[in-house]
């Protein structure tokens, strides 16, 4: 009743103003045309793009607030996954508040940029601000995504002070489409806890199934770097083999688990020879020197520090 | 609904797009969103309401203008009012489904170039009032969504062992039974089931079957080929 009231009141007040009544004159004087009048056709398309314009604006300021809401929780959700974290029916604003620190890396230096907010950041809006980007030279492009940011936005996960695990975002291109995707890291910045590609558009079922949790659990352990000598880092007798280049990679078909070098090697996706090796490629790009490889000998330093 | 408000003319509006007037295997329109989308259930039902609400609201917005439109930008009006909808329904979409519009933004944006909105636009809001239209709107949809769920429901379950997601066939990846038809994955599959239920309604049907154009007239026996 109210809002009906009011609406009367709208009317009434624009009876008064003059340039309604222009405008009602005007309106009655179009609409009587004939329709092929070129007057009329102008007319028409103004009014309808004026109709359209204001819809479609609504929606989109209208609904601005939710959406936004929508990604941010979409990707708190994928690196509380990445991390072992996710629980269902848990808050996940809160969870991630408290288990999660963000934080900037510098990829040339692979140190903190602390002068940074991480929660302002964006790494892929970054990517296409040349300010904040540079480009890859051809020969070291393996993941095909010609420019990277500068710097980028890690995670960590701690508990009392130690880094439980380091969680990467990671990019590349596959088959169709280019995979966005989180790697989390143990502390030694060596073993694999999980990945997990939040954003993709390869073939469902085929190269899809990079979201498939029984084929990302397979890379639960496994290494990302060659160490030289792995038996005596293995039996405790020296603090941490040496790093070598990033040596993870998707196979065809299955790993033999009891094969020397299995510790480097995921099953390939069936029937998505090159998704898997967009994968291989994506992973083996961010952990190089390109990469993460500076950042993550400065974490592997650090805790060597500490302990 | 309450039967007084399902004329004749709405029940008729409303059904015969499901068999025997329907959009893709009589019309034989929408055949591009209906490859790109049905590789899964979910998907599919979500294109489909989308398709439908969309043809459904802006066959009614054109039959209401339409004795207003301007011949000679006739298509644009109505290209320019499926458009806004369909941005509408998207950033609806992004809003209250964001898992699903992040699958569907670019087949949701392709809802505007999807010729059954533009067909149904043409032929019939042009020349009907806004009730009837919007009905045929949601009849089209509806013939249009049919269609989609069949395809859909082979597709997955022949392509995935699955269906919305739940498995069905266990695979032999996991130690089942089912080793999955990788075609059925990819779009061409789409296009064999179509044409199989092409054929299956037009031999339900046969006053379906079009009427051939010409006749390859036989040759006496020894004029052809020499040349």
């Amino acid at each position: 009743m109210l809002k009906c009231e009011q609406f009367n009141k709208i009317c009434a007040a624009l009876d008064k103003c003059e340039h309604y009544q222009k405008f009602k004159v005007y309106k009655d004087k179009i609409l009587a045309l004939g329709n092929d009048s070129l007057e009329k056709t102008i007319a028409i398309a103004v009014a309808l793009c004026l109709v359209c314009a204001v819809l479609v604006s609504f929606s989109a300021v209208a609904l601005k607030s939710l959406q936004v809401h929508n990604k941010e929780l979409d990707m708190k959700k994928n690196i509380l996954d990445v991390a072992g974290l996710l629980q269902e029916g848990s808050d996940i604003d809160s969870e991630f508040a408290e288990k999660i620190e963000a934080k900037i890396v510098n990829l040339e230096t692979g140190d903190y940029v602390e002068d940074m907010n991480p929660a302002e950041y964006d790494q892929r809006k970054a990517a296409k601000d040349p300010a904040l980007s540079v480009a890859i030279p051809k020969d070291k492009d393996i993941a095909h995504i010609r420019v990277k940011a500068k710097f980028a936005k890690v995670f960590l996960v701690k508990e009392s002070g130690e880094i439980k695990s380091i969680i990467l975002p990671v990019h590349g291109y596959g088959l169709w489409s280019t995979l966005y995707g989180f790697l989390s890291l143990d502390a030694d910045g060596q073993t694999v806890q999980s990945i997990n590609f939040y954003d993709q558009a390869e073939t469902p079922g085929l190269g899809g199934e990079v979201v498939n949790p029984k084929w990302r659990a397979l890379w639960k352990g496994k290494k990302v770097y060659a160490e030289s000598d792995q038996p005596s880092a293995e039996k405790g007798l020296i603090e941490s083999a040496e790093i070598g280049e990033p040596a993870l990679s998707l196979i065809k078909g299955v790993v033999d688990n009891t094969k020397p070098g299995s510790q480097y090697q995921v099953d390939g996706l069936a029937g998505a020879s090159l998704t898997s090796t967009g994968v291989t490629n994506l992973v083996r790009y961010w952990m190089s020197n390109e990469g993460f490889a500076p950042y993550l000998a400065k974490v592997r330093t650090v805790k060597g520090v500490k302990s | 609904m309450s039967a007084v408000l399902l004329n004749d003319e709405t029940k008729k509006v409303l059904i015969t797009p499901l068999v025997n007037d329907n959009p893709i295997t009589l019309q034989v329109l929408g055949i591009c969103s209906a490859l790109a989308v049905t590789s899964q259930m979910s998907t599919s039902l979500i294109m489909a309401l989308a398709l439908t609400l969309v043809t459904a609201f802006s066959s009614a917005a054109i039959s209401a203008i339409r004795n207003h439109i301007p011949s000679s930008i006739r298509i644009i009006v109505q290209m320019t009012i499926i458009a806004s909808l369909v941005i509408v329904v998207d950033q609806l979409l992004k809003a209250f489904a964001y898992d699903v519009s992040k699958q569907l933004s670019v087949f949701v944006g392709l809802i505007i170039t999807n010729c059954i909105v533009m067909g149904r636009a043409e032929g019939y809001a042009m020349k009907n009032p806004p009730l009837e239209s919007f009905m045929d709107g949601i009849g089209n949809g509806l013939g249009y969504s049919l269609i989609l769920i069949i395809v859909a429901f082979f597709r997955e379950t022949l392509g995935s062992g699955k269906l919305l997601g739940v498995e069905v066939f266990k695979l032999t990846k996991d130690g089942g039974w089912y080793d999955p038809n990788g075609l059925m994955l990819l779009p061409p599959s789409a296009f064999f089931i179509i044409g199989l239920i092409i054929w299956a309604v037009r031999q339900w049907k046969p006053e379906q079957t079009e009427k051939v154009e010409f006749k390859i007239m036989s040759i006496a026996h020894g004029e052809g080929g020499h040349h």
